[in-house]
This record gives structure tokens, C-alpha cells and sequence, in this order.
């Protein structure tokens, strides 16, 4: 007993040891770490400074950096953004990525859960070789089926609908979900389950009492988790839509702002602000179940 | 022993529903829960695979299914001096780009290990470039590599290191590094976080009992943190890797492949080839021709760095 309750002393003067014993520790903490942290965190967010920047300057600033300090605005201006909410067909491509987003995420996580219970729960023969097939699932890259999902998807008369996104996204989707709430319901204690099977509930009915509510913060991570990777999602869109007013974010700014020889620099740059708003202000919400997510699947 | 009992029980309560009785039959309800989930992927996944490798021995092009050609494709693929160029510049921007990441990556999880203020709001700072669409990023950085307005030009001048605009994207080597960087800069965040959850499983007993032995901080790196970081950085490499290899949208949006092809990768050139050019075909037996790398790829960085994992005995979970 003694000797579990010294533990967290001791290892509190071994971390501080190190420190204590090298006489200028502070400043040379401040070299050592500090500094490459600053330089790593504004190297991390400078384009997205210089994104922002780029948005809210007039043109006359935009391009005389004689006149002009580069690195701030003197008379800031909303008329690209005003360009690109009126004069083009933003508003309609962030609804149509909002709702692939959601419609996709919904899907696999209905179908995620469903196959994660089964293989982490049901236990039947050869449930692990399931598991190990859609993990597998998962290192299939979206470069390798971009061609013949294209010619499926116009087979069945998807060309050029949000439809073929929503019903192709979950083969990105699932996998990951699928390992991460295996990884979820292992931490659910099985002895919940045994009871509630001793009182004669249901398999669907464990599912849905227990197992789910235990298991929110699972879903809440594999829900953020799909929705982000399915608002970024670039070579499926690319491939399966034509129609301007069909097309994601991503795609639209790249291909429908990108037009003849003078790029609209500030509206290009306000429609990558506005579209990474909304994952941007979504993730921090929910930054800890993001990271745990990031980190558990890691960890599996 | 208890679950038996337990159904055994079960089956006496009367008030169920035959469909309610049917869903509680095991087979049955494994069937229906693992239904949609590898319905979709079977669907859109592996028949699109199988369909893809056939596609690459035929002729097909948009809006005409086509006739098996055999080999005709990779003949084709082997004498374009294009698609050797984008097998280099794939296996050159893999390489480059992962140890960048993983370099700089590691350094940052051992910086965000230490004990600092603002530990939660740091990282969730340093995932952005990871949360935000890769797209709209690289939109940024074909801005920030303007020929005329580039900032870091405007930085290098004003600083006196350097005369004339720094040309990033319009000539072959130059344009290569700078979507290196930018992949680089990318890629950093996801290697950091995940490194830094393994820093942090690491025990401190083990650097105690090292600091005690006298040990250096190199050593205590080369010797502990490392070899357990190893499991983990085995995982997140082969991940890196395959997604670095199989990478479009950085260079779509940065250069399309250009100038004069010198920047295609591997799954920019199948795109280009099968989906504006229309030749499916083709496109299908260049897009196949990444998975033999993949696979290499995989195996490579999985026997290398998780074998250790193997000798020291622990379960494989």
C-alpha cells in the first residue's frame, strides 16, 4: 500500500528533476520549445490568415503591394463576398454540399452501427474476419474507383445528381465509422447487456436502451468525422456532377470561379473562407470528441 | 452459460410478436445488422473494384461499353514517356512528402508533449488545416504561389534575399517541391496528433528509470520513446502512405498535372485520361496500375515498423 501511495510523488520530482537541474531552464525552455512552436503554429495558419485577408481586400490593394502593405487591409471591402452570395450560385452549391453532408453522414452511421453491434456484440462465427474485410474496406483510395463508379453511377441514371454522392460516399464512410464504434461498444461493459437479457428484453431492444445511449459519444465522434470528410470530398464530385447548380463547394469554386484568363482572386478566396466555415465552426464544437476519435481509431 | 438460461426464459414470456421473436433470433439479426452496411460497400465498393480491373482490358470509352482488348492498355501505358513520368513523380512525392510530415510531425507531438498552457486550444488550432477541405486550402496556396503576387516573393524581396519573383508553379521542378510543401503542410497536423496520443500512453516510469541510469535526452528518445512510438507510427505511416500516393485534389487544384505534365500523379493522370479525355479504358488501367505500389506500400511499412511489435510479444488486437 505504502509503496502505491508514494508512486505519484516520486514521479513528480522525477519530472520536475530535469528542470530543476538546469540553471537557466527558462529561457532555455523558451528556445527549445517555445519558439518551434510559435514558428509551427504560424506557418500552420498562414494561409488561412492570408485566405481571410485576401477575402476582405478591395482590388486596388490586392494587387499593389508597392503602395500597399501585403499583411493588412486599409479599407476592407465586402464586395467579393457580395460577388459571390449574388452573382454566382453559392448559396444554392453550399446547400447541395449541406445536404449530401448530412444525407451521407445519416446513412453510414445507421449502417455503421448497425454492422458494428453485430460484429462487436452479436459475436457470431467468423465475426472478426467481417471486421477485418471492412477495415480492409477502408485502404481501398477513392483514386482507384473513381472510374468505375462513374460509369455505374450513369448505368443507373444517377449522372449529375446529389443522389449518386450520398448513396457513394458511405463506402469511404462505413469503414471508418464501423471501426471506430467497434472500438466504442468494446468499452460498453457486456454485463449491462447480460442483464438486461436476464430480465427478457430483446436483442433490438438492448440496441436501442442501452447500448446506443452508452454509446453516444461514439456516434457524436463518428458523426463529425463523416460529415467533415464528406463536406471535403473532391474526386467523386468532380467525376459524377456536371451541372453547375448540382456541384459541391469544393468543386464549384474550382471550376466555376476558375473561368478565362483573370482569376477573381478575392471571390476565390471568399468562397474558400465561407466553405470552410461551416466544418471549421461544426469541428470546434466538438474538438474533443474529434481528437479522441482521431487518436482512438489510431489506437485500435 | 447465463445467456442460454436467460433465452431459455424468454421463450416462456408469451407477449412477443412473431416479428418481434424473429428479430431476436440471432442468424437472423446478424443477417439484418450487418446487411446495409456491407450491402453499400459490396455495391459500391467491390463490385466497383472488380469492374474497375476489367474496365482497364477493354476499350471503353464514355458512352460506348467496349470490347476486351487484353493488354492493349498497359502496352499502351508501358511506351508513354507521361505515364513513367507520373509513376516517378508519384513515388518521389510520396517519399518526400512522408518523411516531411512525419519529421516535422514528430517534433510537434514531442513540442506539444511537454507541459504548456492552453494544451486543448493548441491542438484544436493545429488539427485546422486537417478539418478544412483540401481543396479550399490549396486554392489558398495557388494563391500564395501567384507568379506575380505570391507573398512569400514579396517576403524574400523585401527581406533583400532576392531580386525577382520566385517562379513556384510554371517550371517542372520548382512546381513539384511547392505541391511537396503544400501536402507537407497538410499532413503535418494528423501525424502530430496521432503521435502525441501515443507520446502520451508512453509511462513516465520508464524515463525515470532511465534519468536514474544517467541517460542523455537523446538517448532516452532513441531508446524509449521511439521504440514505443513504433506500433503507432506504423499504423499512421501506411495510412499516410496510401493516401499520400493515391493523392488528386492538391494537385488538381495547384498545377492540374501541368506545366507540360511534369507535376501528374498517378490518379490525376487516370482522371484526366478517363473522365475529360472520355477514355475509360485507359484511365481504369493507369488508375489500376497504383495498386501493385499500394500494396508494396502497404506491406513495406507494416512489416517494417510493426514487426516489432510482433517480437515483443504482444497481441496483435
Amino acid at each position: 500500500m505504502s509503496a502505491t501511495t508514494e508512486a505519484p510523488e516520486t514521479q513528480n520530482t522525477a519530472a520536475a528533476a530535469p528542470e530543476a537541474m538546469s540553471w537557466d531552464s527558462r529561457s532555455r525552455r523558451m528556445v527549445t520549445i517555445y519558439l518551434p512552436l510559435a514558428c509551427f503554429l504560424i506557418i500552420l495558419l498562414f494561409p488561412f490568415y492570408w485566405m481571410t485577408i485576401t477575402a476582405f481586400k478591395p482590388n486596388a490593394e490586392l494587387y499593389d503591394y508597392r503602395t500597399h502593405n501585403p499583411f493588412w487591409i486599409t479599407s476592407p471591402t465586402l464586395d467579393h463576398i457580395r460577388l459571390l452570395l449574388f452573382g454566382t450560385a453559392y448559396p444554392r452549391w453550399l446547400l447541395t454540399t449541406m445536404t449530401v453532408a448530412i444525407c451521407a453522414t445519416f446513412l453510414s452511421l445507421l449502417s455503421s452501427t448497425l454492422a458494428a453491434y453485430a460484429i462487436q456484440r452479436l459475436r457470431f462465427k467468423g465475426s472478426q474476419y467481417v471486421g477485418l474485410a471492412i477495415y480492409l474496406a477502408y485502404l481501398v483510395p477513392p483514386s482507384i474507383l473513381f472510374i468505375p463508379l462513374a460509369t455505374m453511377v450513369f448505368r443507373l441514371g444517377l449522372f449529375d445528381t446529389p443522389l449518386a454522392l450520398i448513396l457513394v460516399y458511405p463506402t469511404f464512410l462505413v469503414p471508418f465509422c464501423t471501426w471506430l464504434l467497434i472500438g466504442y461498444f468494446k468499452s460498453i461493459p457486456y454485463e449491462l447487456e447480460e442483464c438486461a437479457l436476464i430480465d427478457g428484453a430483446t436483442r433490438l431492444q438492448i440496441l436501442r436502451q442501452i447500448t446506443l445511449p452508452l454509446a453516444v459519444p461514439g456516434l457524436i465522434s463518428a458523426g463529425i468525422f463523416s460529415f467533415t470528410l464528406s463536406w471535403n470530398e473532391f474526386i467523386y464530385a468532380l467525376a459524377f456532377i456536371q451541372s453547375s447548380e448540382n456541384k459541391t463547394v469544393p468543386v464549384a469554386i474550382l471550376t466555376e470561379l476558375v473561368t478565362g484568363d483573370v482569376y477573381q482572386w478575392g471571390a476565390l478566396m471568399a468562397g474558400s473562407l465561407l466553405g470552410s466555415l461551416p466544418v471549421a465552426i461544426f469541428y470546434s464544437f466538438f474538438v474533443d470528441y474529434y481528437v479522441s476519435s482521431l487518436t482512438g481509431a489510431v489506437k485500435e | 452459460m447465463s445467456v442460454t438460461a436467460a433465452e431459455g426464459w424468454v421463450r416462456q414470456a408469451k407477449e412477443q410478436s412473431w416479428l418481434s421473436k424473429l428479430f431476436d433470433w440471432k442468424p437472423f439479426l446478424v443477417v439484418m445488422c450487418l446487411l446495409p452496411a456491407l450491402g453499400l460497400l459490396m455495391v459500391f465498393l467491390t463490385y466497383p473494384l472488380g469492374l474497375g480491373i476489367w474496365l482497364a482490358f477493354t476499350d471503353t470509352t464514355i458512352g460506348r461499353s467496349g470490347r476486351w482488348v487484353g493488354i492493349e492498355n498497359f502496352e499502351f501505358m508501358i511506351e508513354d514517356p507521361i505515364w513513367w513520368n507520373a509513376v516517378f513523380y508519384s513515388v518521389f512525392y510520396t517519399a518526400v512528402a512522408t518523411v516531411g510530415k512525419f519529421g516535422l510531425g514528430l517534433w510537434l507531438a514531442l513540442l506539444l508533449n511537454n507541459h504548456l498552457p492552453f494544451k486543448s486550444l493548441l491542438r484544436a488550432i493545429i488539427l485546422l488545416p486537417w478539418i478544412v477541405p483540401t481543396v479550399l486550402t490549396a486554392v489558398a496556396f495557388w494563391w500564395i504561389y501567384n507568379p506575380q503576387f505570391s507573398v512569400i516573393s514579396y517576403i524574400f524581396i523585401e527581406l533583400g534575399l532576392r531580386e525577382t519573383n520566385i517562379d513556384f508553379i510554371n517550371t517542372a521542378w520548382p512546381a513539384r517541391w511547392s505541391l511537396i510543401a503544400a501536402n507537407v503542410w497538410r499532413g503535418i497536423p494528423f501525424v502530430a496528433i496521432s503521435l502525441l496520443a501515443g507520446l502520451q500512453t508512453i509511462s513516465p516510469s520508464l524515463y525515470e528509470a532511465a534519468l536514474l541510469d544517467g541517460s542523455s535526452a537523446w538517448q532516452r528518445f532513441r531508446f524509449i520513446t521511439f521504440p514505443m512510438l513504433l506500433p503507432i507510427l506504423a499504423i499512421v505511416m501506411t495510412f499516410s502512405i496510401i493516401f499520400t500516393f493515391t493523392d488528386f485534389q492538391l494537385v488538381y487544384a495547384i498545377t492540374r498535372g501541368g506545366p507540360v505534365n511534369s507535376t501528374h500523379l498517378l490518379a490525376t493522370l487516370a482522371f484526366q485520361r478517363g473522365i475529360p479525355g472520355g477514355q475509360l479504358g485507359e484511365g481504369a488501367a493507369i488508375a489500376v496500375s497504383m495498386i501493385p505500389f499500394l500494396v508494396f506500400a502497404t506491406l513495406f511499412s507494416y512489416f517494417a515498423l510493426a514487426r516489432r511489435k510482433w517480437q515483443q510479444g504482444e497481441a496483435n488486437d
